[in-house]
């Protein structure tokens, strides 16, 4: 649940979460254990081709929603269900509580459903009166302790068995173990009563199926079936989103959501529930059942261009499990109601700006989430757009508008850099980082050693090292973006030097500009489509086979958020397509394209380290190039720990939240040193912008390269 | 190998792997002396080693003391069939029953099913359970037998569409895919059997060519 007002409260939260030795240690393990299960489960299934698939089948539900919900009411009411529409969360807890008053229930046993947390039913209906048990493990434990959920699929990861032995001793009054074994027995049998005593139960549903009018339960427990067995009323509270065309889609779904949630092939039970079926409890020996359809602002998002694909969203929690943050604070910091990456998506548009303003700046757009999402939803993207759509709603702040401003004219930002460049010298002490930092601008930032600015900017070095070609075979391009042209030219040096003599007209329009990705980080999506539009202007993609660029963060963004930022407008709609279409990053070019092989380099078997930026191997799908060229470089590449795991820049995240990105770099520095290497080899400025300081300030000799000045140094020459 | 025997092998793969038993009978008879067997070995009340000396609440101590015989549920056997096993019980001083599960809440041995299908992919079971005492005996049960005729083996939930649409367009309809015995994992990840339905799940692959 949030309750902070403001980043700064929101950042207590998460360093007290980062305190929190148990839930930390929880959280890792569970994030190196999914992964692997995943991947088990997945083993030898066409994994995207599945996803495809499902995203395809849900947009085709969610465009016709409404249809889908007449079918199902049509032939749920024909099998004697009452079905009800709540247009909110308000409206659904009424309908329920009417449901209870009329039929004279005093006790309600609930299973899992995350949809009755968003509509927060039991604080209603324990208003109302109604002794109200959720009876699925994790959710029991919740309920006694009076939280909300960490995690969509495990609602008490953050616990620990001390922690429940506690809980449970106090119910039962009862000294009890500290057996997690014995625990779920004391659980099962504390709650087998309440089952025998209840006159109503409420179930989510997974699926709503419009064919047949049925309702199924993807369960592991078996809490469900008592549920929607033992007592004589059954309710069934379902988001409008579940609802599908038929079986075969339902089916297709659940080929994925397990194996995404849990790693496992299937669940325990899956019920499928048509109609009011028999039921002894009842004077009538029949169920009364009711399903709930809630709308509570699904229907208008349904009709969102750019948002109704969160409505393809099963709650596998998959998203959660594989995003770095998550992974450091735990649920309770990385959602409201629902957690991890859907969460923060979800959380704007289900319980408002206020609870969703802070969260959807702790994202550190790494596309972990995107990669595994059951349903393709393309997360970073949506999590930045409602950044953007809370930031025209309430105003940009001073430093975004100060930045807004600069960037808007590529002069002023540049002339802003230069200066920059004058002012830092007091704190340089001569050398490559800054090293005394006024303290209002070193704040929480004494994780990382901060590069200083270069003496020159590779703009102004670009006339001198240009490579004269007569017969050029490839018109190249270059995107420097800031970090290569302004901080780390030498590195955007080695690239050309690696180019040269093999035939490459290179360029370097100087109108370039900022990629815009900082832009839209902070939620500044207008000056990012300002700066795309400068950039499309400056270089004339007709002019070039390629254009290139050293920093995978750039990269990714030119190609993959380009065609959105710009797409919409007639005029330039053609250009950026072929403008992104030949995008591409440095480790590509040389490996596909230049196709350069172990007789062109000498290396020395050097161990070597590689981090793989998240934009580069998810952003762009790049994953072997850059490997392949360190092994053919005669370097001795050393496999280490989570290669693809995000460094912790994410570019202005880390001065936004310095703590986490302390944190997420420790660990992958942790790693590299494991490997044993000497030399870590990335194909991000970002990246290398963070670990090297990092490093620098571990005071570990390792050093740090991009990819083109590893390249570069053996080069034959 | 025939296309059943390829069958059977990967439902038995994938059934053990989420811990079920899996033996194969080659007539029903087999699998009553089988449950007989299972039910005449097992403790009173399994739940004895998973803690019933461990102290409950008073509500729940309650409903744990009405436990007293050893009970076997068999609510969707056809008379003769429920004759047989009912013989085999009595002579091991086991109650057999048919009905009335809901006086049986506290817990019952053993549930025996005969279900309707089974998908060798993820080694689950399909059981219309239509029936609340064929349901319950499925839920309250210490120990779900099940059998599961071996022509009645399918691949993949795919190739059963149409056989569960039609199970679906019963109204009313309730239809349990049953994969494993009950489980759960919401403390520490630490994965724990018979959280609500069963603790075990044997499966008895009925050779009915
Ligand atoms: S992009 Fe990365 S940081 Fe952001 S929500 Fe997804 S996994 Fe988490
Ligand atoms: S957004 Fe995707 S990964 Fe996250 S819970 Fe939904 S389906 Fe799963």
């Amino acid at each position: 649940m949030q309750t902070a007002r403001d980043v700064k409260e929101y950042r207590e939260e998460l360093r007290r979460a980062l305190d929190n030795e148990f839930l930390r240690q929880a959280m890792d393990s569970f994030a190196v254990a999914y992964r692997a299960s995943r991947a088990k489960a997945f083993a030898g299934m066409d994994v995207d081709g599945l996803i495809r698939e499902i995203a395809q089948a849900k947009d085709d539900s969610i465009s016709r929603l409404d249809e889908l919900y007449d079918e199902f009411k049509q032939n749920a009411e024909a099998a004697g269900v009452k079905v009800h529409l709540a247009r909110t969360a308000e409206e659904a807890n009424q309908i329920i509580a009417g449901i209870a008053a009329a039929a004279g229930v005093k006790q309600i046993v609930k299973s899992k459903s995350m949809t009755s947390e968003e509509t927060q039913l039991n604080r209603h209906l324990e208003a109302g009166g109604y002794e109200v048990t959720e009876t699925d493990l994790g959710e029991f434990i919740i309920q006694l302790r009076h939280e909300g959920p960490t995690h969509m699929v495990l609602p008490a990861i953050h616990l620990s068995r001390y922690q429940v032995a506690d809980l449970f001793t106090e119910v039962t009054r009862q000294k009890q173990d500290v057996d997690i074994e014995r625990l779920v027995k004391v659980a099962r049998r504390e709650l087998r009563p309440k089952f025998v005593a209840a006159d109503m139960g409420i179930s989510g549903a997974n699926f709503a199926i419009a064919r047949t009018g049925t309702i199924a339960l993807v369960t592991n427990e078996g809490n469900g079936r008592l549920v929607t067995t033992l007592p004589r009323v059954h309710v069934a509270l379902v988001g409008l989103d579940k609802l599908t065309p038929t079986l075969s889609d339902a089916l297709r779904i659940i080929k994925a959501l397990p194996r995404n949630a849990t790693g496992q092939a299937i669940t325990s039970y899956i019920t499928w529930i048509t109609g009011p079926n028999e039921c002894a409890a009842s004077p009538t020996g029949k169920k009364e059942m009711h399903v709930v359809f809630l709308d509570n602002g699904r229907r208008a998002l349904a009709h969102d261009p750019k948002f109704a694909q969160v409505l393809r969203c099963v709650r596998c929690g998959a998203c959660a499990n594989v995003c770095p943050i998550y992974r450091m604070v735990g649920g309770h910091q990385y959602g409201h109601i629902y957690i991890g990456a859907i969460g923060l998506i979800l959380t704007y548009f289900f319980h408002g700006r206020d609870k969703a303003k802070n969260l959807v700046q702790n994202c550190i757009s790494c596309g972990a989430c995107k990669s595994v999402c059951t349903a393709g939803i393309d997360l970073p993207e949506l999590i930045k757009a409602v950044h953007a759509r809370i930031q025209d709603e309430t105003g940009s702040s001073l430093s975004n508008t100060l930045l807004s401003q600069a960037l808007k004219s590529r002069r002023l930002f540049h002339v802003l850099l230069r200066s920059a460049k004058l002012l830092q010298k007091p704190f340089t002490g001569g050398g490559p980082y800054l090293r005394h930092l006024p303290h209002m601008f070193a704040k929480d930032q004494s994780f990382r050693a901060l590069p200083a600015l270069a003496d020159k900017p590779f703009r102004d070095t670009w006339e001198e090292i240009r490579p004269r070609v007569v017969n050029p075979k490839w018109r190249v391009a270059l995107f420097s973006g800031c970090l290569h042209d302004f901080v780390f030219p030498e590195q955007l040096n080695a690239a050309v030097r690696v180019l040269a003599g093999r035939d490459v007209a290179l360029d370097f329009p100087v109108d370039q500009s900022c990629c815009g990705l900082p832009a839209l980080m902070m939620g500044e999506a207008a000056v990012a489509r300002d700066v795309a539009r400068q950039n499309v202007m400056a270089i004339d993609p007709a002019k070039f086979d390629y254009i290139l660029t050293t920093c995978a963060s750039c990269a990714s963004h030119l190609k993959k958020a380009y065609p959105t930022l710009l797409g919409h407008d007639p005029q330039l709609a053609a250009r950026v397509a072929e403008f992104s279409a030949k995008v591409i990053d440095f480790s590509s070019f040389v490996q596909d394209v230049l196709k350069l092989e172990q007789a062109d380099f000498i290396g020395d078997g050097k161990k070597t380290a590689y981090h793989s930026p998240c934009h580069l191997c998810r952003g762009l799908g790049v994953v072997a190039a850059p490997r392949e060229l360190i092994g053919k470089a005669g370097l001795d590449y050393r496999q280490s720990d989570e290669e693809d795991v995000c460094c912790g820049f994410g570019g202005t995240y880390s001065t936004k939240f310095p703590e986490l990105s302390a944190e997420i770099l420790k660990k992958k520095l942790d790693h590299v040193v494991q490997s044993g290497a000497e030399l870590l080899v990335t194909d991000c400025p970002g990246c290398i912008l963070q670990l090297r300081g990092g490093l620098e300030r571990r005071g570990d000799p390792i050093k740090v390269q991009h990819i083109a000045e590893a390249l570069a140094e053996v080069l034959v020459k | 190998m025939t296309n059943i025997d390829e069958l059977v092998t990967t439902f038995t793969q994938k059934a053990q792997a989420v811990s079920a038993v899996v033996a194969e009978v080659n007539e029903l008879r087999q699998a009553f002396e089988y449950t007989v067997d299972l039910c005449d070995h097992k403790e009173a009340c399994q739940l004895l080693l998973a803690g019933c000396e461990a102290p409950l609440s008073p509500a729940a101590g309650d409903l744990c003391q009405r436990r007293r015989d050893k009970i076997i549920a068999a609510p969707g056997l056809d008379a003769a069939d429920y004759q047989a096993l009912d013989t085999l019980s009595r002579a091991k001083g086991l109650t057999l029953i048919r009905d009335g599960l809901r006086g049986y809440l506290a817990g019952i041995d053993i549930g025996l099913t005969v279900v309707d299908y089974g998908i060798a992919e993820t080694g689950t079971l399909v059981l219309n359970s239509n029936n609340e005492e064929v349901r319950l005996a499925t839920m309250i049960s210490e120990i779900h037998v099940a059998v599961l005729p071996k022509s009645r083996l399918r691949q993949s939930s795919t190739d059963l569409e149409t056989e569960l649409e039609a199970m679906m367009r019963m109204r009313p309809g309730y239809t349990a895919f049953i994969t494993g015995a009950s489980r759960t994992a919401d403390i520490e990840r630490v994965l724990a059997l018979g959280v609500h339905g069963p603790l075990e799940l044997h499966i008895l692959l009925w050779e009915d060519r």
